[in-house]
């Protein structure tokens, strides 16, 4: 398939992506704020065509540290899901999850089973409601993977999910919300959800919205 | 007079060559491959970033030589050439070709270890000595290269930097 002959990406299909990231977010914020007790907050969500040096740069930049919930997105739709946290922020989630003030994503040796499961499941709750918005707004089948833990550098994370991608391009949509926890001091970003779907999958989502 | 030192540096799907004092640099490979191609006695090396192994897996409208390991390999080689290089006297370090996620879609589960694999082969058809590696785990690394010295620089997030 080729991609570029058969697919032009206007802005109208981008303000499509872009709504459906909004109702995604929502749900996902809900989600969040209910599992932590907090206020989260979930920004309109950016959408554009990057490139993939691009994509890292939003998450930070490649060399950047942090804590990325990885996971694939089958059924209807495929495509990469990511879900990146500064180690600060990561460890402020988990800490009030489990109740561990000591809990720290920075020394592996002591994150152990039951924070790696918390930060899983924190991603699955994420996702889940994310998707399943996408779901109900597109009519397509969409299931997520168990998603997978990494503490690394954004490149190295963040590259496993372009494989795809690249096979077609040097370029990718990219789905973009920012992630903030509402505390009156602080309104720094607290993290990054991505959706990377599949170039295949642009014109699933297109043709399930009546723009293509 | 002192010479300043510039750090190139070398994006994913990408390519660039330096001499000395200049070092050259690539961040946060996981399952890609960073190769390197030096002459050590005429002090310059290009880098390669390779993302996927074989470029017959492209199926876009145009190639990025830098992407796949079997034309980013050739085409750093033959720019060395253009710098005067003699493919005789290059040699070879490579890091990187992680295992970042245990799944994924298809063949991209082992992608790492496949991109290590045709990096060497790609290597061995252009008789090409491989002299240093750091390459599989299921970790990130950054790594810089000095044509000054000859050692390429990896750097981990869990075990710090060391030199090949």
């Amino acid at each position: 398939m080729r991609m570029k002959t058969e697919l032009n990406i206007s802005d109208m299909h981008l303000d499509v992506l872009k709504e459906i990231g909004n109702i995604g977010a929502a749900h996902a914020a809900t989600s969040l704020s209910e599992l932590l007790q907090r206020k989260i907050d979930m920004h309109v969500p950016k959408v554009a065509l990057v490139s993939f040096d691009d994509m890292f740069e939003l998450a930070g930049g490649s060399e950047n540290v942090v804590v990325g919930i990885f996971l694939r997105i089958e059924g209807d739709l495929s495509g990469s899901m990511f879900f990146v946290l500064p180690i600060d922020s990561a460890n402020r989630f988990i800490r009030r999850l489990i109740g561990d003030p000591q809990f720290d994503f920075s020394t592996p040796e002591s994150i152990g089973e039951i924070g790696i499961s918390a930060m899983q499941e924190l991603g699955n709750i994420l996702s889940g409601s994310y998707l399943s918005a996408l779901s109900d707004f597109t009519g397509l089948k969409i299931y997520p993977t168990v998603p997978s833990l990494s503490v690394d550098m954004v490149g190295a994370i963040v590259s496993f999910g372009l494989i795809e991608v690249s096979h077609y391009s040097d370029e990718v949509i990219v789905i973009d919300t920012k992630i903030v926890e509402e505390d009156e001091n602080d309104k720094s970003v607290d993290g990054h959800f991505f959706l990377l779907p599949d170039p295949p999958s642009y014109i699933t989502i297109f043709k399930s919205l009546g723009v293509m | 007079m002192e010479m300043v030192k510039t750090v190139v540096r070398v994006g994913i799907a990408d390519m660039n060559i330096v001499r000395e004092p200049d070092t050259i640099r690539t961040s946060g490979l996981g399952s890609c491959v960073g190769v390197v191609l030096y002459d050590e006695r005429r002090k310059i090396a290009g880098m390669v970033h390779v993302m996927l192994p074989d470029s017959s897996l492209g199926k876009g409208d145009s190639i990025n030589v830098a992407k796949f390991a079997d034309t980013g390999i050739y085409s750093l080689m033959e720019q060395l050439k253009v710098e005067g290089v003699r493919p005789m006297s290059l040699k070879a370090k490579i890091a990187g070709g992680s295992q970042m996620f245990q799944f994924g879609s298809g063949d991209t589960v082992r992608i790492g270890p496949r991109n290590v694999e045709a990096v060497k082969k790609e290597l061995a058809r252009l008789s090409i000595p491989l002299v240093a590696e750091d390459t599989g785990g299921s970790n990130g690394r950054t790594i810089e290269f000095d044509p000054a010295v000859g050692t390429l620089q990896v750097r981990t997030v869990n075990t710090g930097t060391m030199e090949i």
